[in-house]
């Protein structure tokens, strides 16, 4: 893979202490990360909070800034050693949501830093789930039906499309205070019309259910040349409404005719293009209705995730080195060359037939 | 459970126990690596006379549904897998894949170490295979498979082909008119034509350059097939009859071979060839790379960095080529309205990434 010329010291942030949304599988893709980008030759500088990790032993960064993984930190170590470029697709949710405040409060634009891995974009467009619904509906795909209800009539009118049992979510609560699923009117008179009570805004997002459906992922890789590969498949052998963190999961999938991977693959590649994500990895969820095949897009997470590591164990591709190396890469196929697989034709040519 | 034996023809076997119908089979030992398609594979008219190993360890996942077989009939010779799956998960399936292969008569086995067998494969080359199983097991079977007859110097499009003509009407309005030899043709394939306008009339594998003419098509198409291409002449011979009278040609997988032997180009028999849904194939003029699906045992001999050689018809070069060894998958010809790639773009199974194939067919014929 050749490299930019124009990139020559990177910040990488890492996973932090061990918690959801930063555990120890961003410690394994982050120090894959480091060690990429300085056999590169870039300059890799480090920060993060976690003195118990891989990445930050010495011999991995450059510069190792044991500091919060928070904006204002990250803005110091940024002033401190100016680096060209930040990539935060390797560390988790918080690595991703730093540089996303990092960038709102233009710190990154004041020191000419480039995100690189995805960009600011393709993680709202990933992370704002509106407008992840309005990406899928643009190419053709479904997200979970819902509907957003302002009193008890526009609830019951809502629930003749979606059906029970429906999922309510009260808007602005916190900790998903006022939400439940109701299989029934008359559970629906209560949890819906204590979420309009509970909503600052008298607002709830009723959305169908898709408990119990077949729940699928695909981890996806990019290039700038839009090269897209399906990394592999990996299929939570429990459905949906079992965290997939609770879930045993198995890759590739299996139970999937070649017709319907095909259809998930194709939304997959759709959305990635869509969603923006240009050099580095994504993992795109499905749910797919055992009775009738309708296929219905979760979420995608424009970053390496939870479940790239079980798919770089699974199937050997190396996709946390891959998603650090991609950025900055100018292409990532190689040039037809001479390979052994020439010699080997060669010696099977004794059986060439001409006509 | 009835016991059954892998025998190759060179002495290596493997034991396990009867799937499908019982009894002995010989073909081809070749391996596919696709982990989803397996309706569409053993339904693929390019797999006849083989037998086909399962690299995916878990076969019969989804059952057997009515929609997506790719032929009439189950093609292979002979059936190998790991673990062959008792349930069926899948909201199309009609009934189990066990009892499928049982009623159409083919003979398979499972139970067997798959990723051993793969690996000899790979090390040893294709060769000879039989399957036996309950009262077919005795002695003297590697002398049987090595009675059985080999894949080179196999001419077997024709035993595939259709042997009336038919016509798969355009959908929506009729752009162009299609003349399309079976030499073992998949569904999928006049399926796509037929959505980008064509209106194809397939002509079995006997069919002259004359009697594809005879159609008043805008362009001609040569299928994917099983068997050796340096043993189809016939279709060679149709090949450049349709080059002489200029019309545009697409080829695809055993098309290819052709196109390439009626340029002039030879072909050759690959050591284990290339099965499965995942194979990277680059556009040598613009350096893109489609993940494609594969079935080619033989391939064209031609330089793998596009120079151009000249022919009868203009001069050719390579358009496409395997990224895993560099091996031939796509001709292009300069001067002629010709074209043809070793891969499937029709997928079924595999990837849809190169189905614009279709559409540059339809290009070429509006030119």
């Amino acid at each position: 893979m050749p490299r930019r010329s124009d990139l020559h010291h990177v910040l990488v942030i890492g996973s932090g202490p061990i918690l959801i949304g930063q555990a120890a599988e961003f410690d394994y893709s982050g120090t894959q990360a480091c060690r990429v980008l300085r056999a590169e030759g870039l300059r890799v500088t480090l920060i993060n909070s976690n003195p118990a990790t891989i990445m930050t032993d010495p011999e991995f960064a450059d510069a190792t800034y044991i500091e919060p993984i928070t904006p204002e930190f990250v803005a110091k170590v940024i002033a401190k050693e100016r680096p060209d470029a930040l990539l935060a697709t390797l560390g988790g949710q918080t690595a991703l949501n730093t540089a996303m405040a990092l960038h709102e409060q233009g710190i990154l634009e004041q020191y000419g830093v480039e995100l690189i891995g995805a960009d600011i974009d393709a993680i709202n467009a990933g992370e704002d789930r509106m407008r992840f619904k309005e990406i899928v509906a643009s190419i053709g795909a479904e997200s979970a039906r819902s509907a957003i209800c302002h009193s008890m009539d526009e609830i019951l009118a809502a629930v003749e499309d979606l059906g029970y049992p429906v999922v309510v979510r009260p808007s602005f609560t916190m900790g998903g205070s006022g939400s439940g699923v109701a299989h029934n009117e008359e559970q629906l008179h209560r949890i819906a019309g204590g979420g309009l009570l509970a909503s600052p805004t008298t607002e709830v997002l009723l959305e169908e259910s898709i408990l119990g459906w077949k729940e699928y992922e695909l981890e996806l890789m990019r290039d700038k040349a839009d090269n897209v590969v399906v990394i592999c498949s990996i299929e939570n052998l429990d459905p949906m409404g079992v965290h997939t963190g609770d879930s045993v999961t198995v890759a590739p999938a299996m139970t999937l005719t070649d017709r319907e991977y095909q259809k998930l693959r194709d939304i997959s590649i759709d959305v990635i293009r869509a969603v923006g994500v240009d050099t580095g990895g994504c993992n795109i969820q499905f749910a797919v209705n055992p009775a009738d095949g309708r296929i219905v897009v979760i979420e995608m997470n424009p970053r390496v995730s939870r479940s790239s590591a079980l798919a770089s164990k699974a199937t050997g591709f190396p996709i946390a080195k891959i998603a650090a190396k991609l950025p900055s890469a100018t292409r990532s196929t190689r040039s037809p060359t001479t390979s052994p697989a020439r010699r080997l034709r060669a010696s099977s040519r004794a059986s060439t037939t001409s006509s | 459970m009835i016991p059954a034996v892998l025998v190759l023809e060179d002495g290596r076997t493997f034991r396990g126990e009867a799937y499908g119908a019982v009894g002995e089979t010989f073909g081809e030992a070749v391996f596919n690596t696709g982990m989803t398609g397996y309706q569409e594979t053993l339904t693929d008219p390019s797999y006849h006379r083989q037998v086909v190993v399962m690299t995916a360890p878990h076969i019969g996942n989804t059952g057997v549904n009515d929609e997506d077989p790719e032929s009439g009939r189950i093609w292979v010779s002979g059936y190998v897998v790991r673990d062959a799956s008792r349930v069926a998960s899948s909201w199309r399936s009609r009934r189990s894949l066990a009892d499928e292969l049982a009623a159409q008569d083919v003979i398979g086995i499972s139970g067997i170490d798959t990723r051993a067998l793969t690996r000899h494969l790979r090390e040893r080359g294709a060769m000879r295979v039989g399957i036996f199983s309950g009262d077919a097991i005795g002695d003297g079977l590697v002398d049987r498979v090595l009675a059985s007859p080999g894949m080179e110097g196999s001419d077997l499009a024709k035993e595939v082909s259709t042997d009336t003509a038919y016509v798969v009407p355009a959908k929506g309005d009729k752009r162009f008119t299609v003349a399309a030899m079976d030499l073992g043709l998949k569904r999928a394939t006049p399926w796509h034509m037929s959505r980008a306008g064509c209106e194809v009339h397939v002509l079995p594998a006997t069919a002259t350059a004359a009697d594809l003419l005879s159609v008043g098509p805008d362009g001609v198409f040569f299928s994917n097939g099983p068997g050796d291409p340096a043993t189809a002449d016939y279709a060679v011979d149709a090949m450049r009859g349709v080059l002489d009278a200029g019309k545009p040609v697409f080829g695809i997988c055993f098309g290819n071979q052709i196109l390439g032997r009626a340029l002039g180009l030879g072909t050759y028999k690959l050591r284990y060839g290339h099965r499965g849904v995942n194979q990277p194939v680059q556009e040598l003029a613009t350096g893109r790379v489609h993940v494609t699906s594969h079935n080619h045992g033989f391939a064209v001999d031609a330089p793998a960095d596009g120079t151009a050689i000249a022919t009868p018809y203009g001069d050719v070069q390579v358009s496409h080529i395997d990224l895993n060894d560099n091996v031939v998958e796509g001709l292009k010809c300069l001067q002629s309205r010709a074209f043809s790639v070793q891969y499937h773009p029709e997928a079924a199974p595999g990837p849809h990434d190169a189905t614009g194939l279709f559409a540059q067919f339809a290009q070429l014929m509006e030119a």
